[in-house]
C-alpha cells in the first residue's frame, strides 16, 4: 500500500480557505453595510454595482475551485500519487474532449450565469414585494416586473443553452471516449485480450463508457451550479440582512456533517450490495445456460435456495443502505424548516422593533427562499460526491484500458516482403505469463522447408495451438526466436507477416453479414471465381450452393444459422483468399467428417503445393500422410519425422496411433 | 471479469430496442392494476400508513406556506409601531405551534421513506424469487423460444425499472399530486382570480413537457436502437477480436465502428437536449408566473376587487412557488410509469406462463435388502433403486428398476408441421450400451431429449420398465438417467461444489472417486488450489475437454441406473477417452447406457448401434451385424460415406 496521500486534504483545505475569504470579504463588506441602500430606495447604480460585486465572488470562487483541481493534479504528479480530484486518471480521460472542449468551458459558464440569474430572481421578487406591493406602487410593480421578466428570459435562454451545451458535450465525450478505447483495443496484441478477456472489454466499452458519461453530465451541471449557488445565495441572504443569515451559518454544518455520515455508513453498504447484484447475475446466467444439466439433474429445488439466498442478500443490503439514506431528507426538511421558523421569528422581531426600516417582510420573504436554495445545494452537492464515488470504479476500468499498452508493436525499419514459407524454430522458449511457472514450450528446435505440410499431435494441453500461434506472432516467445522466411518474425511488419501467414483459429468466428462478406476478409478484391476456387477447395461450395441464397446467405451473429463443420469450413475457405505462404489449421476440421477432411487435404496438396501447411489434429489420419508429423507432449518436442518413422520411433504416436485404430478411422478415403 | 451482468448486459440492448414507444393502453392500465394489486395485497397495511404520512408531509410543507401570509398580516403587520410583550407572545407561541406541525412533516417523511423501503425492496425480493422461481418450473422448450439474453434482461432491465416505479415513481406521482391538490385548495381560498391565472400556466406547462417529452422520446427510441446496434457491433468485434487480427482487418473494423458510434451520438444528443430543456423552461414559466401573479395580484390589491391583501399576495406568490415543481414531475413520473409497465408486462408473462406440465405419479427411491434379504426403501444412496407406485388408495407397490427403455413408433416434431422422427422404435434391455450414429440434425439428440422429457413425444410410447414415462413424476424420470451433454455447463464455485451437483450428499472420498474415474483427478489437483479452485465465468480458466471431464466426474458422482453420453467426449483426445470409457463401462456395468458420438471408435463396442438419417432409423445391429450389413454403418466405418 502507498502511503496516504495527504495531497487532496490540503488542496481541499486551499479551496476552502478562499471561499472563506470571500466570505469574510462578503462580511466585511457588509458589516459597513454600502448595498442596504438598494432597498429603501432602487438605484440603478447600486443595483449594478450589486451585480458586479456578485459577478467578481463567483469568478473567484471559480478560480479557487480550478486553482485546487491544478495543485492537486501537481501534487499527485510529483508524488506519484493518485487521487480522484485532479488525478491524472482524471487528465487521462479528460483528453477525450477534443472537439468538445468549447463545451465543456461554455457549459459550466453557462451554468453560472444562469445561477446568478436564479439567485437574483428572489432578490427582486423581494423587492416587488417591499416597494410595490406595500407601497400598491402599480408602475413600480410593473416596472420591477418587467426587469424580472427579463431575467426570467435570460435565465431560460441560459437555461437552454446549459441544456444544449451540455448534451453535445456529454454525448460527444462519450462517443470519443468509445472511440479511443476501440481503437485502442485494435492494437491489442492476444496476450492483452487474454489479460482483459474479450467479455471485460465489451463491458468496459458499453456499460462503463455509459457510467462515465452520466457522471460527467452530472459533473459538469449540478456540480458547477450547486456551489456557485450556495455560495450567491449566502451572499444575497447576508446582504439582505447579515445577522439573520448567520443562522445558515448554524445550520450548514449541522446539514454538512449529517450528510457525511449518512454517506460514510452507506457508501460501503452500497459497494457491497452491488457486488451481491453481480453474484445475483451470475446465478441467473448459469442457471438459464445451463438449464437443461440443472433439469437432469433435478437440482430446481438447489437452485431456488441458492437464488433465493442471493435475493434476501440484497434485500437484506439494500434494505440497510436505504435505512441509511432515509434520514437524508427528514435531515435536510430540519434543517430547512428549522432554520425557517428561526429567520421567521428573528426576522418577525427584526421588522417590529424597527418598524420595517432594518428589514422589510418582502425581504423575509426573499430570505427565505434563499435558505431552501442554500441547503437544496448542499443536498443536491452531497449527492453528486455518492454518484461520482460510485462511477469511481467504471473510470478506474476505462482508464486501465487506455493505460494498457500493447505488448506486440511493429519494430522500426520493419522488413515487409516475406520471402518464402520457411519457418524455423530456435531454441523457443515460451509461457503466457511472463513470471508463469511454467513454460507451455520449453527448448523448441525445429526446421521447415518452405512448401512442407507438418501435421502436429499431442494430447489436451500439450501446446499445440501456442507453437503455431507464434508463426503470426500473435505471442511473443520468451527465449529463443521463431523465423519466417529466415527473418525473425519480431523484425517483420505486422500486416506483411500475417498477410502472409493465414490461420484458421481453433474458435474461429463468422460475423453478421453474407457469406461472400465473410470470405471477403481474406482478400476484399477477391474476384467471384477466386472464392469458387477457394471454397471448392475447402469443400464449402456444395453446402453453400444448397442454400437457396447461395453466397449471399446471411451469417446470424456467431454463425448460429451454420453447422460447426460448415462453419469450419467457412473459416479455412476464408483463409485459403490470402493465398498465404503459411496456413495453419488449428484443430479446423474436427466438426468435418474423415472423408471431407481427406478431400480438403488432398486440395490443399493439389492447388497450393507452394504453401507451408501446419495441420493440428486429434484424429491421426488428419495427420498421417503430413510430410513430417511433430509429436509434442507437455511443450516438448517428443518426435519429429515421417508416419512410418514415427510408428517405428515414437511410443506416444503409437500409442494414439493404436487408440484410433480401434475406431475404425484408420481408413483412408 | 465477473462484472459483465453487473446491470445491464452488455447484450442487453441488442434485444428490441426498449424506448417510450410504448404509449398510455388499455393493456399498461390493466398491468398498472395488476402491479398495485400485488403491492396491497402483501403490504395494505405499511401503504396505509405511507399513504396518512404523505398527506401529513405535504399538508405540513403547504401550510408553512400558508404561515408567511398569518405571520404578516395578523403578527407582525398589527404590531409595527405597537409592540407589546403580549403579542410577541402570541407570535412566539404561532411560531411554536408552526414548528410543531413542522415536526410531525419531518416525521412523517422519515416514516414514509423507512415503510417505503420494506415495501419497495420486499416487492422486489418476491417478484425476483417469483420469475426466478417459476423460470425453474418451465419446460426446455421455453428456453429455446426466448433467448438467454432476453432472460437476462429480465432480472437486470425489467427489475430495474419495476424498482423505480416502485420506490421512485408512484410515490413521487402520488406526493406531487397530493400537494397539487393541497396547494390549489389553498390557493382557491386564497384568491380565485389569481387561482385562475395559475390554472393558465398550469395548461401552459403541460403542453410544454408533453410536446418536449415526445421528441426528446422519439430521439431516445432511436437513441437506444442506435445504442444496441453499436452494443451488438462492439460485442461482436470484440469477441471475434483474435479474427480480426488474425486477418488484419483492424481498418476495416475501426471505420464500421466510427459510423456507428457518430451516430449514436447524433441521437443521444438530440435526445439530451430536448430532455435538458424541460428543467429550466419549467422553472423559468414558474418564474413568469410570479411576476404575472404580483403585477395582476398588485391590480387587483390596488383596485381593492376580492379583498386582497398584502399578506394574500405574499403567501399566494409563496404557494405559486410550491407549484411548478410538482406540476412538471406528474408528467415526467407518468412517462416513467408507461415506460416500466413495459418491463412489468414482461416479468408477468413469465409468472403467468404454464409451467411443464407433469401428471405423473410415480417416484423413484433408493432400496437396500433389509436382514430377511427383502427390499425396503431407505434413504441414503444405495445404487439399487425402486419405482414406488401408488396403488390408487393410499398404499404404495414398489416394483425395482431394471432399466429397460423401450421406444415405440415414436413421432416428434419440435415446430408443428416439421416432423423430425419418425416412427422410432428402440428396445434398449438392462445393462445394454446403445448408440445413435448419424449426420448433425438427424435426430440423435432428440430422441435423448425425449426419454428424459425436455420434450413431450406426439405419437408412439416410451416405457421404462413397462411403466409408461408419462405415468413418472419428471422429477423421478430424469434422477434415473445421468446425461453428460456436449455442451458443458459448469457453475460458480469450487471444482468440488461442481462435481458434487451430481448428488449433494456426495462424501469428499466420493467426489475423488468419481474424478480419478472420469480421469480429472490428475489436472484437478495441478490446479492452483486442486479440488477448492474456485471457477468462474462457466470454468472459462479450463480446456473444453478438462470442462468435459469435470462434467462426466459429476455425472458419474451421481451413480444413475441409466446414463445418456451426447457426445460427451469430443473435445478429449483419443487416449485419454480410451481411460474414461474404460471407466465409465466399469460404472455402468450391468446398467444401460445411451451414447451419441461423431467418432465411431466411441460408438463400436455398444450391444446396440441405431443409425439414424433424418429421423429414421435406417439400420440397426450391433458393429459386426452392421458391418456385415453392408450398408450405411459400413460405409461409414470404412470411409466412403461422410456424416456432416
Amino acid at each position: 500500500m502507498k502511503p496516504r496521500n495527504q495531497g487532496p486534504k490540503l488542496c481541499i483545505l486551499f479551496a476552502c480557505l478562499i471561499v472563506a475569504a470571500a466570505l469574510i470579504f462578503c462580511w466585511i463588506k457588509f458589516a459597513f453595510r454600502p448595498f442596504t441602500a438598494l432597498f429603501s430606495g432602487i438605484s440603478a447604480g447600486a443595483q449594478l454595482g450589486n451585480i458586479i460585486f456578485v459577478v467578481v465572488i463567483a469568478v473567484i470562487a471559480v478560480l479557487a475551485i480550478v486553482i485546487a483541481i491544478r495543485s492537486c493534479r501537481r501534487y499527485n504528479e510529483r508524488t506519484g500519487s493518485e487521487s480522484i480530484l485532479g488525478s491524472t486518471m482524471i487528465g487521462r480521460l479528460a483528453s477525450s474532449f477534443r472537439e468538445y472542449k468549447k463545451y465543456v468551458y461554455l457549459t459550466p459558464l453557462c451554468v453560472i450565469l444562469e445561477s446568478i440569474m436564479d439567485t437574483l430572481i428572489p432578490l427582486l421578487t423581494g423587492i416587488l414585494i417591499d416597494q410595490g406591493i406595500k407601497n400598491m406602487d402599480m408602475p413600480f410593480i410593473i416596472r420591477i416586473g418587467l426587469v424580472l421578466l427579463g431575467c426570467a428570459v435570460v435565465s431560460l435562454g441560459l437555461g437552454m443553452l446549459t441544456g444544449v451545451f451540455s448534451a453535445r458535450c456529454s454525448a460527444g465525450y462519450a462517443a470519443n471516449l468509445r472511440h479511443d478505447l476501440f481503437y485502442k483495443a485494435q492494437t491489442y496484441s492476444f496476450a492483452n485480450i487474454d489479460k482483459f478477456s474479450t467479455g471485460s472489454i465489451v463491458t468496459r466499452l458499453t456499460t462503463d463508457v455509459g457510467n462515465v458519461q452520466m457522471a460527467f453530465m452530472a459533473a459538469i451541471r449540478v456540480a458547477v451550479r450547486c456551489p456557485v449557488m450556495l455560495i450567491l445565495a449566502l451572499m444575497m441572504s447576508f446582504s439582505i440582512n447579515a445577522e439573520l443569515s448567520y443562522v445558515f451559518l448554524g445550520a450548514i454544518p449541522i446539514l454538512g456533517v449529517g450528510l457525511f455520515i449518512i454517506m460514510k455508513y452507506s457508501r460501503p453498504v452500497f459497494r457491497k450490495v452491488f457486488k451481491m447484484f453481480d453474484r445475483l447475475n451470475t446465478t441467473v446466467q448459469e442457471n438459464v445456460r445451463g438449464v437443461r444439466v440443472v433439469k437432469s439433474f433435478v437440482r430446481q429445488d438447489y437452485e431456488k435456495e441458492k437464488f433465493g439466498k442471493n435475493v434476501d442478500d440484497i434485500f437484506y443490503g439494500f434494505r440497510k443502505a436505504e435505512r441509511i439514506l432515509a434520514f437524508n431528507r427528514p435531515l435536510m426538511q430540519f434543517c430547512m424548516y428549522g432554520s425557517k421558523l428561526l429567520v421567521c421569528w428573528l426576522g418577525a422581531q427584526l421588522i417590529i422593533e424597527s418598524g420595517q426600516t432594518a428589514m422589510s417582510t418582502g425581504q423575509l420573504s426573499a430570505l427565505l427562499t434563499y435558505t431552501l436554495q442554500i441547503l437544496m445545494s448542499l443536498m443536491m452537492l452531497s449527492q453528486i460526491f455518492v454518484m461520482l464515488t460510485m462511477s469511481r470504479a467504471s473510470m478506474d476500468r476505462v482508464d486501465e484500458m487506455l493505460l494498457e499498452e500493447p505488448t506486440i508493436t511493429d519494430p522500426e525499419d520493419p522488413v515487409t516482403e516475406v520471402r518464402d514459407g520457411s519457418v524455423s524454430f530456435k531454441d523457443v522458449v515460451f509461457a503466457y505469463s511472463k513470471h508463469g511457472d511454467k513454460p507451455v514450450l520449453d527448448h523448441v528446435n525445429i526446421d521447415i522447408k518452405s512448401g512442407e505440410t507438418i501435421g502436429i499431435i499431442g494430447g489436451t494441453g500439450s501446446s499445440k495451438s501456442s507453437l503455431v500461434s507464434l508463426i503470426p506472432r500473435l505471442y511473443d516467445v520468451i527465449g529463443g526466436s521463431v523465423e519466417v522466411g529466415g527473418v525473425d518474425v519480431r523484425d517483420y511488419d505486422i500486416e506483411s507477416l500475417r498477410g502472409a501467414v493465414a490461420m484458421v483459429l481453433q474458435k474461429n468466428e463468422l460475423f453478421s453479414g453474407t457469406i461472400r462478406e465473410n470470405l471477403l476478409w481474406g482478400n476484399p478484391d477477391a474476384t467471384d471465381e477466386e472464392i469458387r476456387h477457394c471454397c471448392h477447395i475447402a469443400d464449402a461450395d456444395r453446402f453453400i450452393l444448397e442454400r437457396p441464397d447461395g453466397y449471399d446467405t446471411f451469417i446470424e451473429q456467431s454463425g448460429t444459422n451454420v453447422s460447426g463443420g460448415q462453419k469450419q469450413r467457412i473459416c479455412i475457405a476464408r483463409a485459403l483468399l490470402k493465398k498465404p505462404k503459411i496456413l495453419i489449421l488449428d484443430d479446423s476440421t474436427s466438426a468435418v467428417d474423415t472423408e471431407t477432411d481427406a478431400k480438403i487435404r488432398a486440395g490443399l496438396k493439389n492447388y497450393m503445393p507452394e504453401t507451408t501447411k501446419f495441420i493440428i489434429a486429434q484424429r491421426i489420419s488428419s495427420v498421417q500422410d503430413s510430410d513430417r508429423i511433430i509429436v509434442l507432449d507437455e511443450g516438448r518436442v517428443t518426435a519429429f519425422g515421417t508416419h512410418d518413422e514415427l510408428m517405428k520411433s515414437s511410443d506416444i504416436y503409437r500409442e494414439v496411433y493404436w487408440s484410433q485404430q480401434k475406431g475404425g478411422e484408420r481408413l483412408e478415403a | 471479469m465477473k462484472r459483465n451482468f453487473a446491470y445491464s448486459p452488455p447484450g442487453g440492448g441488442r434485444h428490441a430496442p426498449r424506448g417510450p414507444r410504448e404509449k398510455i393502453t388499455m393493456k399498461s392500465v390493466k398491468t398498472l392494476g395488476r402491479v398495485l394489486g400485488m403491492l396491497f395485497k402483501e403490504y395494505w397495511f405499511l401503504l396505509l400508513i405511507v399513504g396518512i404520512t404523505t398527506v401529513l408531509s405535504s399538508l405540513a410543507n403547504t401550510r408553512g406556506s400558508m404561515f408567511l401570509k398569518e405571520l404578516v398580516d395578523d403578527y407582525i403587520e398589527p404590531m409595527i409601531g405597537n409592540a407589546s410583550a403580549e403579542g410577541y407572545a402570541r407570535l412566539l407561541r404561532a411560531i411554536l405551534y408552526m414548528g410543531l406541525i413542522y415536526l410531525v412533516g419531518v416525521a412523517s417523511t422519515f416514516l414514509h421513506n423507512w415503510l417505503m423501503i420494506s415495501v419497495g425492496q420486499g416487492m422486489l425480493r418476491k417478484v425476483r424469487a417469483r420469475v426466478f422461481n417459476k423460470l425453474q418450473t418451465l419446460p426446455v422448450k421455453y428456453f429455446d423460444q426466448h433467448g438467454y439474453g432476453n432472460i437476462m434482461s429480465l432480472f437486470t432491465n425489467d427489475v430495474s425499472t419495476l424498482r423505480q416505479l416502485i420506490s421512485q415513481s408512484i410515490p413521487q406521482l402520488v406526493t406531487s399530486i397530493v400537494t397539487i391538490v393541497i396547494v390549489f385548495t389553498n390557493m382557491l381560498r386564497l384568491s380565485g382570480w389569481l387561482t385562475l391565472v395559475v390554472c393558465f400556466f398550469i395548461a401552459l406547462m403541460f403542453i410544454f413537457t408533453a410536446l418536449l417529452g415526445g421528441k426528446s422520446g422519439r430521439y431516445y427510441i432511436k437513441q437506444q436502437a442506435s445504442l444496441g446496434e453499436l452494443n451488438g457491433y462492439i460485442e461482436e468485434t470484440i469477441n471475434g477480436q483474435k479474427v480480426v487480427k488474425v486477418f488484419c482487418h483492424e481498418d476495416k473494423a475501426k471505420a464500421d465502428f466510427d459510423e456507428k458510434n457518430q451516430e449514436l451520438r447524433r441521437n443521444a444528443t438530440r435526445a439530451n437536449t430536448f430532455a435538458n430543456v424541460v428543467m429550466p423552461l419549467m422553472n423559468n414559466l414558474g418564474n413568469i408566473q410570479y411576476v404575472v401573479l404580483a403585477v395582476i395580484g398588485g391590480a387587483l390589491a390596488v383596485s381593492g376587487v376580492g379583498g386582497m391583501t398584502i399578506g394574500t399576495i405574499i403567501a399566494f406568490l409563496q404557494l405559486s412557488r410550491n407549484f411548478s415543481m410538482p406540476v412538471s414531475q406528474v408528467s415526467e413520473q407518468v412517462n416513467h410509469i408507461v415506460l416500466a409497465m413495459a418491463g412489468a408486462d414482461r416479468l408477468f408473462q413469465v409468472i403467468d406462463e404454464t409451467p411443464e406440465d407433469d401428471e405423473g405419479t410415480i417416484d423413484l427411491v433408493n432400496i437396500k435388502k433389509d436382514t430377511g434379504d427383502e427390499f425396503v426403501e431407505c434413504e441414503e444412496h444405495t445404487g439399487a433403486w425402486a419405482w414406488k407406485i401408488p396403488d390408487g388408495n393410499g398404499g404404495f407397490t414398489y416394483k425395482r428398476l431394471l432399466g429397460d427403455v423401450i421406444l415405440t413408433d415414436v413421432d416428434f416434431s419440435y415446430v408443428e408441421g416439421k416432423q423430425v422422427l419418425f416412427d422410432v422404435t428402440v428396445d434398449a434391455e438392462r445393462g445394454e450400451k446403445v448408440a445413435f450414429v448419424g449426420a448433425t440434425g438427424a435426430g440423435k439428440t432428440t430422441i435423448t431429449n425425449l426419454i428424459n422429457r425436455f420434450y413431450d413425444i406426439q405419437d408412439g410410447t416410451i416405457t421404462y420398465d413397462g411403466i409408461d414415462i408419462k405415468a413418472i413424476k419428471k422429477s423421478a424420470l430424469r434422477r434415473s438417467l445421468g446425461i453428460v451433454l456436449q455442451d458443458v455447463n459448469l457453475f460458480t464455485g469450487t471444482v468440488r461444489d461442481n462435481i458434487r451437483y451430481g448428488r449433494l450428499d456426495a462424501t469428499d472420498e466420493e467426489i475423488v472417486a468419481a474424478a480419478k474415474l472420469a480421469n480429472a483427478h490428475g489436472f484437478i489437483e495441478m490446479l492452483p488450489e486442486g479440488y477448492d479452485t474456485v471457477l468462474e465465468g462457466d470454468g472459462s480458466g479450463l480446456s473444453q475437454g478438462q470442462r468435459q471431464l469435470i462434467a462426466i466426474a459429476r455425472a458419474a458422482v451421481a451413480d444413475p441406473p441409466v446414463m445418456i453420453l451426447d457426445e460427451a467426449t469430443s473435445s478429449i483426445d483419443t487416449r485419454t477417452e480410451t481411460i474414461v470409457q474404460r471407466g465409465m463401462d466399469q460404472l455402468m456395468h450391468g446398467r444401460t447406457v445411451f451414447v451419441i458420438a461423431h467418432r465411431l471408435s466411441t460408438v463400436m463396442n455398444s450391444d446396440l448401434i441405431m443409425v439414424l438419417d433424418h429421423g429414421h432409423i435406417v439400420e440397426q445391429g450391433n458393429h459386426d451385424q452392421l458391418i456385415e450389413q453392408q450398408g450405411i454403418y459400413y460405409r461409414l466405418y470404412t470411409g466412403a460415406f461422410q456424416l456432416d
